[in-house]
């Protein structure tokens, strides 16, 4: 084992032990004692809170009473109507702004029903049992090419198999899964959980997977829509904004995403290097998901800095919370100016900034901090080029996904809209499909 | 702190909580431990003649009914009568009622319906010591096939006959159990009364078969696949217990007859409830059953304090209160008119007296932007259903309109003037005023 306080980018610096620890379930999963005891808290709110501020409209007051009432398959199979990788969503939901956020008992007591643990009991009900609740039509004989195998191209293909459509997916990368297998912190969803519910979400059939296929090296738009009756577009961002400060280059300094994929993608975590002093430059999910990893690995100080202040960070209160549990710090109002060091990062150089009506400045004052490892996560960007028009740096859609293009559908993290959240990505997904059948359908 | 001691029959007790005659009182051992956990009395669990003694069920003897949190709201009983040798039992009593004399020790009895069979355990009862006598005119289960416990209750002129008996072969206070198992609780009311009775005990438990056991095809608790109706009981069957003991406590040939007061009692308040209706001792079984005898220290604790708040020197002070108030439908004011209010502040919108208003009442509760929910006056026939489902204490309460203003649902002015069903202009059978 390496020292916990040995410089530059070393792996081992906790035990094999303390890594599983840290590594483990975030929000381990409710016994059925405690889901019922939970289950009983809800008070089965009239055009529920909850429901409005679920992305994909779950029913929640009805599978928590289908919990209460000893069914929590029926339960189950009212979450996967509305959102298909409602596994997923219920491990990495922000829970705390969406749904438990206005549930009544949130807003009455300040402590909501505990919606995202029910969801997970739920569902693991009945991925516990191997089999989906859904069959699929009548043959409709009608092709349909989905391009990324995420949350988004995941819902879509879904609901159009069971409507009777063949699909293909088309994934650049080895792995279905998406951000769900690359892009979100291991303790969320241990166990190889994305995997796996991939596996049960394809038993639907008449789904196709190819993998290696990355449109605009492997693909284009053209040869999908000679090919395809409809193509959807759910391929994420694939590219990370560079951080423009002398010494990017250093290594030592790398995007965030990369390390949280490597992370995912370890199955030794203890084979996994980690700088003694990380810097991560961001203030959402990425950077939370990163920072707090860096510690979990053994990492002796983790700074998260970012240049506005905390309200303005798209974490939620709740994963800043997390992080600082974790003992990371969290420095507003500074940005960087440059990452200092020979042969490797060894300092960052970070100034103050002054934020006054959304125009930020640096004032000038600035300090240094260790840094043998510095993680931008300054945000993803659209790889590729798809000749679809784009709108803030991504393809532009009107209702349920339509692109500029007719007979090519976009959602999730590519499209325009959404939060950036599986769970927004699965609604869209799904909503396109539904588009995409009805379109189909009258067409004949 | 105020003054529990409780004077019934003559009886004394340091308060007016009793265990009912039931699995807790079987035995000295529970006994001894009610009383150092502070029970006023016990009724022991009924004995019944000598000889080999009862037997009951090897599986289980028990069903539930659950509230929220899986909180015991029913309990359904299939045990018997003390199995358990007669002797033992009532050397048992002679022991506890001589370490305790400042509690009420009352002995259950259930014997055939012949004079021999009561002529025969009654001094052996009274050569206990023990206070008083309660007959279990009762049990809905097992016993009452052999023709005792409710098979008598639900029949006057035995109550009346063996209440004679017991008058006439024992010398200390004798309280009649009566089962609920009836059509009018009066009936066998005005019967123990009748034969002498010095009080009379209600609700004994309540036919009931809590659940089916959906695989086996049964009623639960099953006996090797088999059921049979069990005696009901726990908080879920306060509400029936407190009609009955009104019934009593009103009637012309029953008022002022002492009662001592059965049905889901679990706190202070319960047990005022049915004071104040008309009950002189009050009989707990459930709520120790569920948690334990400790719970007799919140009962008496809280009654003391509730005593102090309302300047009441004595249990006697208050028995009875509300006996007064009871009245038929027919004498109830129909001037008096009232409208749901919700208070904006303390609503959690939930939305739950919508749902039960715009589905199942009078759509008289408005949903406006932003989840506020608003009583329509114009609407609201006062039913109260709204305040029964939010789930926040006050938060919904019925505000009664003053005389003078007009009712926005009917556009009639409200009248000061009581004025009930009996002279009402719509009832055909209305006497004319004269």
């Amino acid at each position: 084992m390496t020292s916990p306080f040995a410089p530059g980018i070393v792996s081992g610096r906790l035990t094999p032990d303390d890594l599983a620890r840290n590594f483990g379930d975030l929000h381990p999963p409710l016994d059925a004692h405690e889901a019922h005891v939970a289950a009983d808290r809800c008070y089965f709110c009239y055009d529920a809170p909850c429901v409005t501020a679920c992305p994909t409209g779950i029913d929640i007051p009805l599978f928590i009473r289908q919990i209460a009432t000893g069914q929590p398959e029926a339960a189950g199979k009212t979450i996967f109507d509305s959102n298909i990788l409602g596994g997923m969503c219920a491990r990495v939901c922000p829970t705390e702004e969406l749904c438990e956020e206005v549930c009544v008992r949130e807003v009455a007591e300040g402590k909501p029903v505990e919606i995202g643990r029910l969801q997970r009991y739920a569902t693991d009900s009945v991925m516990a049992t191997g089999r989906q609740p859904y069959v699929r039509a009548e043959p409709t004989g009608k092709r349909i090419a989905v391009v990324g195998a995420g949350p988004a191209g995941l819902a879509c293909a879904h609901r159009l198999a069971m409507k009777g459509h063949d699909v293909t997916i088309f994934e650049a990368r080895d792995k279905p899964g998406g951000l769900n297998e690359y892009g979100i912190a291991a303790y969320k969803t241990p166990g190889g959980f994305a995997q796996a519910e991939v596996e049960w979400l394809l038993t639907i059939g008449g789904i196709t997977i190819q993998n290696g296929k990355a449109l605009g090296a492997d693909l284009t738009l053209e040869a999908l829509q000679a090919e395809y009756d409809a193509v959807f577009l759910g391929m994420g961002l694939g590219g990370v904004n560079a951080l423009a400060v002398d010494g990017a280059d250093l290594p030592g300094v790398g995007p965030a995403v990369q390390f949280i994929a490597d992370l995912r993608q370890s199955p030794d975590k203890g084979a996994l290097a980690v700088g003694r002093n990380v810097v991560v430059i961001g203030g959402g999910m990425t950077a939370i998901d990163a920072a707090v990893q860096s510690r979990l690995l053994g990492a002796e100080n983790v700074t998260i800095v970012y240049r506005r202040g905390r309200e303005a960070m798209s974490a939620s209160t709740w994963e800043q919370d997390l992080a600082a549990s974790k003992g990371v710090r969290i420095l507003t109002h500074v940005q960087p100016l440059a990452v200092h060091g020979t042969g490797g990062a060894a300092e960052i150089e970070l100034e103050y900034t002054s934020d006054v009506g959304g125009k930020l400045t640096g004032t000038g004052e600035t300090f240094r901090l260790p840094a043998d490892q510095v993680l931008q996560a300054i945000g993803q960007k659209l790889a590729g080029e798809t000749g679809l028009t784009l709108e803030g740096g991504k393809i532009a859609v009107t209702g349920p996904g339509r692109t500029s293009l007719d007979g090519v559908w976009a959602g999730g993290d590519c499209a325009l809209g959404g939060d950036d959240l599986t769970v927004t990505a699965v609604a869209e997904g799904r909503d396109a499909a539904e588009d995409i059948h009805s379109k189909l359908m009258a067409e004949g | 702190m105020a003054d529990l001691t409780t004077d019934f029959l003559g009886i004394k007790s340091i308060n007016p909580f009793w265990l009912a005659s039931a699995p807790p009182t079987d035995k000295e051992y529970n006994v001894r431990r009610a009383f150092e956990a502070g029970w006023g009395g016990v009724v022991w669990k009924t004995l019944g003649s000598e000889g080999p003694p009862v037997v009951n069920v090897n599986g289980p003897r028990y069903g539930a009914v659950y509230g929220a949190d899986r909180r015991l709201l029913g309990l359904n009983n299939i045990e018997l009568i003390t199995d358990r040798d007669l002797y033992v039992n009532l050397e048992e009593i002679r022991r506890v009622k001589a370490d305790y004399p400042d509690r009420a020790v009352i002995v259950s009895i259930m014997v055939p319906c012949e004079e021999d069979a009561w002529k025969a355990i009654l001094p052996l009862v009274e050569e206990t010591g023990a206070d008083g006598i309660e007959l279990n005119f009762g049990c809905p289960h097992g016993m009452s096939e052999r023709g005792m416990g409710s098979a008598v209750g639900q029949v006057p002129e035995y109550i009346q006959m063996v209440t004679e008996w017991c008058k006439k072969y024992y010398s200390r206070p004798v309280i009649v159990k009566l089962t609920p198992n009836i059509t009018d609780i009066r009936k066998p009311a005005a019967a123990a009364h009748a034969g002498g009775a010095d009080a009379v005990s209600l609700i004994n438990t309540i036919n009931s078969i809590t659940s089916v056991d959906l695989d086996l095809m049964a009623p639960q608790p099953t006996i090797d696949g088999k059921g049979s109706h069990g005696g009901y009981c726990g908080p879920a069957v306060k509400p029936i217990a407190l009609s009955m003991v009104s019934e009593i406590a009103r009637a012309e040939e029953t008022r002022g007859m002492p009662i001592s007061g059965i049905g889901g009692i679990t706190t202070w308040r319960d047990a005022a409830e049915f004071m104040v209706m008309g009950c002189g001792t009050v009989q707990v079984c459930t709520a120790a059953m569920t948690y334990g005898f400790k719970v007799v220290q919140e009962m008496a604790a809280g009654l003391s304090q509730w005593m102090d708040e309302k300047g009441y020197a004595s249990t006697a002070d208050f028995v009875g209160a509300a006996v007064p108030n009871v009245t038929d439908w027919q004498y109830l004011n129909l001037n008096y008119v009232t409208k749901a209010r919700i208070d904006q502040d303390l609503c959690i919108s939930c939305g739950r007296c919508y749902a039960a208003c715009e589905d199942t009442s009078h759509q008289a509760i408005w949903m406006h932007e932003g989840r506020v929910f608003e009583v329509n006056d114009a609407e609201c026939v006062a039913c109260n259903l709204c305040v029964d489902v939010c789930p926040v204490e006050d938060c919904i309460t019925m505000e009664r309109l003053p005389g003078g203003t007009v009712d926005a649902r009917t556009g009639k002015v409200v009248s000061d003037e009581y004025a009930n069903w009996t002279t009402h202009p719509n009832n055909p059978m209305a006497r004319a005023a004269e």
